[in-house]
C-alpha cells in the first residue's frame, strides 16, 4: 500500500456543496416568510413551523423506509419544501391541513419518484395543488393583512371585473401598485411582498444559485402576453404568486430543464400558461399550475432541446480553401 | 478582456513559486528515461552495460507519430525495464547511472525538430514536428503561443517567459517561418503582467502580437484559446490546423529555439515543484530525474504529504511512488497536504446545472456521466463525450461531488477500446 492516496483528477473541489446551496435558498426565503408573519400574525408562525417539522420528519421516515442514510442535503431540501409550502398557501389554513400537505409532498411527490434529485414535480407546488383540490373552500379564503376580516385577492377581483376597472380607469391605481409592491394585500403567506422577494432573489442570483433565464423568460412572457390580451402588464407581474413562483419555484433545480435553450422554453411555457389560466381559465391564479405543467414537460425538453456543443457544425477550412 | 464561454475562477496558489528564479536541480544519480514520452513508444537503441553521453539517442520509432528519446546524463546503462510512468501506469524505461561528468555528444548543425525529440511541453506531449508539418491542403495563417498557464500552482511557463522571453519569441518566429504563417500571437493570462511586459519588450521590432487573456480556467486549453483569440472553433474531432491555426506551448517554442542554437536535443526542462514542500521552486531539471530527488532538492516534505501529483490539481495524475521520473512534458510536481485532500462520497444529482453552465465545450456532463454509470457508453458518445477536453471543471463544481469527468473519460476509453 502506498502512503499516498490515488484518485482521479481533479484533486480540488469547490466548497459550494448542495447543503450550502440549500442553506442559501432558505436564507433567501426567510425575509418574505417574516413579512408574511408580520402581515398575517400568529397562525403564520404555526403554519411555517408545522409544515417544516412535518416535511423533515417525513423525509427521515421515507429515507429510513428506503434504507438510505440521511445526508444534510436531504434534510435541508425537506426544510425548503416545508417553508415553500407554508408560503404558497393562505394564512387561514389550519395547521393539520398543511401537515397532511407536507406528508403528501415528501412521501408521494418526492420519494415515490426516487427522492432528492429524481422527483418530476416541485413537491411544494404539487402539495398545494393537492390541498386546493381537497379543501377548495378553506384554501381560497384570504385574510386581509392586520385584520381578521377576509376578502378576495387582487387577482380574484380582476376575475370578477371589479379591480380591472379601478386599475385602468382611476388615478388611484398607483396605490394598487404600491400595495402589491410592498405586500400589504391579501394572498398566500409568503407571496405578497414583491420588494422583499426581489431582495431574496437578488441574493440567489449574485450567489449563482439560481439561473436568470427562467425568471426572465417567465416574467417577460407574462408581461407581454397580458398586454396583448389588453390587460395591465405591471399589475400581472406583481400580482399573485408570480414573483415567488418565477424566482423560487420555477428555478427549483430538480424540476427544471438542464440546457440553456431548454430553460428559456421552460420559462416561456410557464409564463404563457399563467396568463392563459389567469385571463381565460376558471381560476384567478395560474402560476402554480403553470409551473407544475411545465415540470411535466421537463424530461421531454431535456431530451429534444440540446445546446450546440463547441465545434459542432463548424466547417473544416481545408475544404473552404479549394473553393477560393 | 479576451476569453472563452464557460470556465471558472479558481484559487491559484501561484504565489508559492511565482517570481522565483529558475535554478538548476541537482544532477540525478540515476536517470530513468522513459521510451514512451510522446507518440508511439520507442524501441531501445542501447543495451545494459552501454556507456552513453548527454544527448545520445536512447530510443526511436519508425511510426509516423513518434519522437526519439535522448539521455540527459552521461554514464552507464544499467537496465531497460518497466518503471513507473508519469501517466500512472508502468512502461519500459532506460536506467542510466550517471558518472557526473556530463559528457556531451557532438552538436548537430540544423538539428531537425524530430531529431531533437521535441514534444508538446505543456503536458500534451504530442510530437512537435507533426504539428509543424500540417498535412496537405491545410493553410496555416496563425500560430498561437500558449503562455496562459491556467492550472493552479504551476509557474514554470511564467518563470520561462520572464527569464527567456527572447528565446521564446525566436522559437515562435522559427515556427512561423516553417509553416509559412503570417500572424503570430502569444497569449498570457492577466495574472502574469510581469511576464507580459517582458514579452512586450522583446517583440517591439516584430509584428508578433502579445495578448492578455482573462485569468480563467481552462484558458490555456487549445480549443478555448483559439476561440478567445480568434473567435474560431476547432471542428468536432478535428485539430486547430483545420481552421488555419497552430497552438503551441511557450516551453515548446523555447525548446525548439534552444535545440537550433545549441545543436543538442531536448534533455532538460523547467518544472515547478510546489505545495507541501519546504522550499517550493522553479527548477531546470534533467528529464528522467525521479520525484524523490526533486523533493529532496526542495528541502523535503512539509506537513503531512497525502497526494503527489504530476501536473496541476485539475488535470494532474496522482503518483503512488516517488520513484516516478520526470518526462519531457511534465510541468509540475505538486504535493498536497493531508488537510487539502478531502475524499467525498458521490450523491445523486440535484440538476443544479453548474456543470452545464461552466463546461468550456458546452457539454451536459451530468447526462454523459449518467449514461456512462449505467453502461450506456454509446449514448454518452452520441451526447458528445469525445468532445470533452477532460479539464475537470464539472467534477470541481459539482455540489453533489459526482466524479463527472471520470465517468466521461470512462466512456471515451470504452470507445477507444472498440
Amino acid at each position: 500500500m502506498s502512503r499516498f492516496s490515488i484518485t482521479h483528477a481533479p484533486h480540488i473541489k469547490t466548497k459550494e456543496d448542495s447543503a450550502r446551496i440549500m442553506t442559501y435558498t432558505i436564507l433567501a426565503l426567510l425575509p418574505a416568510a417574516i413579512v408574511g408573519i408580520y402581515l398575517f400574525g400568529k397562525n403564520s408562525i404555526i403554519l411555517i413551523a408545522s409544515s417544516i417539522i412535518a416535511t423533515v420528519l417525513t423525509e427521515y421516515l421515507m429515507l429510513f423506509m428506503r434504507g438510505k442514510k440521511a445526508v444534510p442535503a436531504d434534510v435541508l431540501s425537506a426544510v425548503i419544501t416545508g417553508l415553500l409550502l407554508a408560503m404558497v398557501i393562505t394564512p387561514a389554513t389550519p395547521w393539520w391541513m398543511v401537515v397532511i400537505g407536507s406528508i403528501f409532498a415528501i412521501s408521494i411527490v418526492k420519494h415515490a419518484f426516487g427522492g432528492l434529485g429524481f422527483n418530476i414535480f416541485n413537491p411544494a407546488l404539487a402539495a398545494r395543488a393537492f390541498m386546493l383540490a381537497s379543501w377548495p373552500m378553506i384554501m381560497t379564503t384570504w385574510p386581509r393583512p392586520f385584520d381578521a376580516v377576509t376578502g378576495a385577492t387582487h387577482l380574484a377581483l380582476v376575475k370578477s371585473k371589479m379591480l380591472e376597472m379601478s386599475i385602468m380607469n382611476m388615478p388611484g391605481h398607483i396605490n394598487t401598485y404600491w400595495q402589491l409592491f410592498i405586500g400589504s394585500r391579501g394572498g398566500s403567506l409568503g407571496e405578497t411582498s414583491v420588494i422583499v422577494l426581489l431582495i431574496g432573489a437578488a441574493f440567489l442570483l449574485i450567489k449563482g444559485i439560481i439561473d436568470w433565464r427562467i425568471p426572465a423568460s417567465f416574467i417577460l412572457t407574462v408581461a407581454v402576453l397580458s398586454a396583448l390580451f389588453g390587460s395591465d402588464p405591471i399589475f400581472h407581474v406583481m400580482a399573485g404568486g408570480l414573483i415567488l413562483g418565477a424566482f423560487f419555484m420555477a428555478t427549483d433545480p430538480v424540476t427544471k430543464p438542464m440546457g440553456r435553450a431548454g430553460r428559456w422554453i421552460f420559462g416561456l411555457g410557464c409564463g404563457a400558461i399563467t396568463v392563459i389560466i389567469r385571463l381565460l381559465g376558471g381560476y384567478p391564479e395560474g402560476v402554480c399550475y403553470a409551473i407544475l405543467i411545465m415540470n411535466g414537460f421537463t424530461p421531454l425538453i431535456d431530451r429534444y432541446v440540446i445546446d450546440r456543443v463547441y465545434g459542432h457544425g463548424v466547417k473544416n477550412r481545408k475544404n473552404d480553401k479549394r473553393h477560393h | 478582456m479576451k476569453t472563452f464561454k464557460g470556465g471558472i475562477h479558481l484559487e491559484y496558489h501561484k504565489e508559492l513559486t511565482a517570481g522565483k528564479p529558475i535554478r538548476d536541480a541537482k544532477e540525478p544519480k540515476i536517470a530513468l528515461i522513459h521510451l514512451s514520452q510522446g507518440g508511439a513508444i520507442c524501441q531501445p537503441l542501447v543495451k545494459a552495460g552501454d556507456l552513453v553521453k548527454v544527448g545520445q539517442k536512447l530510443g526511436d520509432s519508425d511510426k509516423l507519430i513518434s519522437a526519439p528519446v535522448h539521455s540527459s546524463v552521461s554514464g552507464k546503462v544499467t537496465a531497460i525495464e518497466n518503471a513507473p510512468h508519469p501517466n500512472g501506469t508502468a512502461s519500459k524505461a532506460v536506467y542510466i547511472e550517471s558518472d557526473r561528468k556530463s559528457e556531451k555528444v557532438e552538436p548537430i548543425m540544423n538539428i531537425s525538430v524530430r531529431e531533437a525529440g521535441i514534444v508538446g511541453m505543456g503536458g500534451g506531449s504530442f510530437p512537435a514536428h507533426i504539428k509543424l508539418n500540417p498535412t496537405m491542403g491545410h493553410i496555416i495563417d496563425t500560430v498561437i503561443l500558449n503562455g496562459a498557464e491556467c492550472e493552479p500552482y504551476i509557474t514554470c511557463d511564467h518563470a520561462l517567459m520572464i527569464e527567456e522571453p527572447l528565446s521564446i519569441i525566436e522559437g515562435l518566429i522559427g515556427i512561423l517561418n516553417t509553416v509559412g504563417a503570417k500572424q503570430g500571437i502569444i497569449a498570457v493570462e492577466d495574472n502574469k503582467l510581469d511576464a507580459y511586459k517582458k514579452i512586450k519588450d522583446v517583440i517591439i521590432q516584430t509584428n508578433i502580437k502579445a495578448v492578455l487573456v482573462e485569468t480563467k480556467y481552462p484558458e490555456g486549453g487549445e480549443k478555448e484559446l483559439v476561440y478567445a483569440l480568434l473567435k474560431r472553433e476547432v471542428p468536432s474531432g478535428g485539430f486547430p490546423m483545420d481552421i488555419g491555426c497552430i497552438v503551441s506551448n511557450v516551453g515548446t517554442a523555447h525548446a525548439i529555439n534552444r535545440s537550433q542554437k545549441t545543436g543538442m536535443p531536448l534533455t532538460e526542462r523547467v518544472i515547478t515543484v510546489t505545495g507541501a514542500v519546504k522550499n517550493p521552486s522553479n527548477l531546470r531539471v534533467k528529464v528522467g530525474t525521479k520525484i524523490i530527488d526533486l523533493i529532496d532538492d526542495c528541502g523535503g516534505f512539509s506537513g503531512n504529504p497525502k497526494k503527489v501529483i504530476l501536473g496541476g490539481p485539475m488535470m494532474g495524475i496522482t503518483q503512488h511512488t516517488l520513484e516516478t521520473p520526470i518526462a519531457k512534458c511534465t510541468t509540475c510536481v505538486l504535493v498536497l497536504d493531508e488537510k487539502d485532500v478531502k475524499l467525498f462520497e458521490e450523491q445523486s444529482c440535484i440538476r443544479c446545472c453548474r456543470c452545464v453552465d461552466t463546461c468550456p465545450v458546452q457539454l451536459m456532463p451530468n447526462f454523459l456521466a449518467d449514461y456512462s454509470q449505467n453502461d450506456m457508453f454509446a449514448k454518452a458518445i452520441d451526447g458528445g463525450a469525445m468532445d470533452c477536453i477532460e479539464c475537470g471543471i464539472c467534477s470541481y463544481v459539482c455540489p453533489t461531488r459526482r466524479e463527472l469527468v471520470h465517468w466521461i473519460k470512462l466512456a471515451k476509453a470504452k470507445k477507444a477500446k472498440k
